[in-house]
């Protein structure tokens, strides 16, 4: 138990429906993604103690936050969380650097300020301190916020939609940083999401939500590579998500080929260098399916492997065919016309075709 | 010119405050942060001095702490004196005719913070009471200033309840307000309209003195 950095268990018939269970370990993500009114904010309310579920459980290490069987219910101030708020929520009235310090009541009062200033250059915003919020752009505001959260010495690390009101560039970089940031850290981190690019760029574990309840969960890689999970087809389409190596570069062909235990995978070699680690998350819609090895075409993965599932849609005519090459498994979306031209049934033998440039690839580390 | 009566009247406004302010800020952060049964209740009853005649209120102020009602008796025997006909009692009515002036400004202040920002503090590890005077007061401010200033100004120039429940007892109960009554009765224009002229000058004052500080303190926050 103690070996659990976060265990939580939430449960309510209303007004929010919830009923939900989830452990995260220390420098995991857990991606909790799910359309809005899923009760997604709810849970990591719950985690603060910002929100008392009919039903709850939560515990950090060998400390008890949350326990309504028992009666305990240690108010937010309490609890060691760092909480990045949707909209930020900064104290309108102090500065950047009055922000942190108002989260550094817990440390000695000779080095707070020498603190909050760390913590700020931590997050990029040296020099910008003296700064009141309505003087900070979107992306310096989420800054802040994120300083002030790691203020606290968290215990647990929480982030609610925090990349929602920025643009797409700025967004790509905060990610980097929060990325880099968990890593130092060390703690459990949970990200409540309803865009998939947080997810695939940030998240080690995945929980899907629906009013509530949960769909699916589990590492990012079991989660996506399954082919029954027609609600997440509807909001952003299947793909299978591998983390892989990259095993070579070969400027001269612009190509990269990626490990993934098997046959390798060869992707575009924009920004690759031979040993770095990458995040590919390969569309259901962009692979195409063969009995035999065709020749004579201009994509390069010809990948040998075996059907391990057939799932049909209900409601369509397509079907989701996972595959596994090697020790890794994708998916294709096809039609149940195919489906029964190719015989495609489990266990047998087939090729995923996958051209280069439809891989979304995003360098790790 | 009755400089007693504005000794009465000043001393009466500043009195009000320091009684009326804690309640109106605790009073203001219940209702704005908490809801609970009977909520809407209290609210009414606050309000309803704004509304009633100062007689019914002065009425029922005479009625609650007269000589002849228990808590009236209870104060005598503390006291020394019965609360009616005194300053104590005219504090006493001032504050209630006074409550909905305090804490409507100061609720509605408390309301318009985001209350994302009040559990963003209770994530930051502030207890309620460090949440309280870092945060929630520092951005009600304008509105705090608003409702010590309208009070202020309005205890100057309350004058029903005053005359039911203080009377007309110079340097205890006689406010300016009475006093220019008072002089009118007695034919003195020309004192009451120093007077007048008095109470008209310190409630522009007061209420120019409030639009520039709240001004200030909205444009630096």
């Amino acid at each position: 138990m103690a070996d659990t950095p976060l265990r939580v268990g939430l449960r309510q018939a209303g007004p929010i429906p919830l009923d939900v269970a989830f452990d995260c370990a220390r420098g995991d993500v857990l991606a909790i993604f799910g359309p809005s009114g899923s009760g997604k904010s709810t849970i990591l309310r719950a985690i603060a103690g910002l929100y008392a579920p009919a039903d709850a459980i939560v515990r950090t290490g060998d400390r008890t936050w949350s326990d309504t069987a028992a009666g305990v219910h240690v108010p937010p101030h309490q609890r060691a969380v760092g909480l990045v708020f949707q909209d930020y929520a900064l104290f309108p009235h102090l500065t950047a650097r009055g922000n942190v310090l108002a989260a550094l009541g817990h440390r000695p009062k000779a080095e707070r300020v020498a603190r909050a200033d760390e913590l700020l250059a931590q997050v990029h915003m040296d020099g910008l301190g003296d700064r009141r919020p309505d003087a900070l752009s979107g992306g310096e505001r989420q800054r802040v916020a994120l300083a002030r959260a790691i203020a606290r010495d968290p215990a647990v690390l929480l982030l609610d939609e925090p990349f929602t009101a920025v643009d797409r560039p700025v967004r790509r970089r905060l990610q980097d940083e929060v990325d880099a940031l968990r890593r130092r850290l060390d703690v459990p981190v949970i990200l409540v999401t309803h865009d998939f690019d947080d997810v695939v760029r940030l998240s080690t574990h995945v929980l899907l939500l629906e009013r509530g309840r949960v769909m699916a969960s589990g590492p990012i890689a079991d989660v996506m590579r399954r082919a029954d999970l027609p609600w997440l087809r509807d909001a952003v389409g299947l793909g299978a998500v591998v983390d892989a190596r990259v095993a070579g570069v070969d400027l001269e062909r612009g190509l990269a080929t990626l490990d993934i235990g098997g046959p390798a995978l060869v992707v575009p070699a924009a920004g690759l260098t031979p040993g770095a680690l990458v995040r590919v998350r390969v569309p259901a819609r962009e692979v195409i399916l063969a009995t035999q090895a065709p020749a004579g075409l201009s994509l390069h993965n010809v990948l040998a492997g075996v059907v391990t599932e057939v799932h049909y849609l209900p409601g369509t005519s397509q079907v989701i065919v996972q595959v596994r090459v090697g020790a890794t498994h994708l998916l294709a979306e096809v039609t149940g016309d195919a489906v029964s031209r190719l015989a495609l049934t489990v266990g047998a033998p087939v090729h995923a075709l996958v051209k280069s440039v439809s891989i979304d690839l995003h360098v790790v580390s | 010119m009755d400089w007693t009566a504005l000794g009465v009247s000043l001393r009466l406004g500043v009195a009000t405050l320091i009684v009326l302010l804690p309640i109106g800020l605790w009073l203001g952060h219940l209702l704005a942060t908490r809801s609970f049964p009977g909520k809407a209740l209290i609210e009414a009853l606050i309000t309803v001095p704004l509304v009633l005649p100062p007689t019914v209120l002065g009425f029922y102020l005479l009625v609650t702490f007269g000589a002849r009602s228990p808590l009236g008796q209870a104060f005598a025997s503390i006291a020394g004196h019965a609360l009616p006909f005194s300053f104590a009692g005219l504090l006493l009515a001032s504050a209630i005719a006074n409550l909905p002036f305090v804490v409507q400004p100061i609720q509605r202040a408390f309301e318009a913070i985001p209350s994302g920002v009040r559990d963003a503090a209770a994530c930051c590890g502030l207890s309620p009471w460090q949440r309280f005077f870092q945060i929630d007061l520092p951005l009600a401010w304008p509105g705090v200033l608003t409702a010590a200033m309208l009070a202020f100004a309005h205890t100057l120039g309350e004058f029903g309840v005053v005359l039911m429940v203080g009377g007309n007892l110079p340097g205890e109960t006689r406010t300016l307000s009475i006093a220019i009554y008072d002089r009118m009765q007695a034919f003195d224009d020309r004192g009451a309209g120093v007077m007048a002229a008095t109470l008209l000058v310190v409630a522009v004052g007061t209420l120019m003195l409030t639009t520039t500080l709240a001004g200030r303190t909205t444009r630096r926050g």
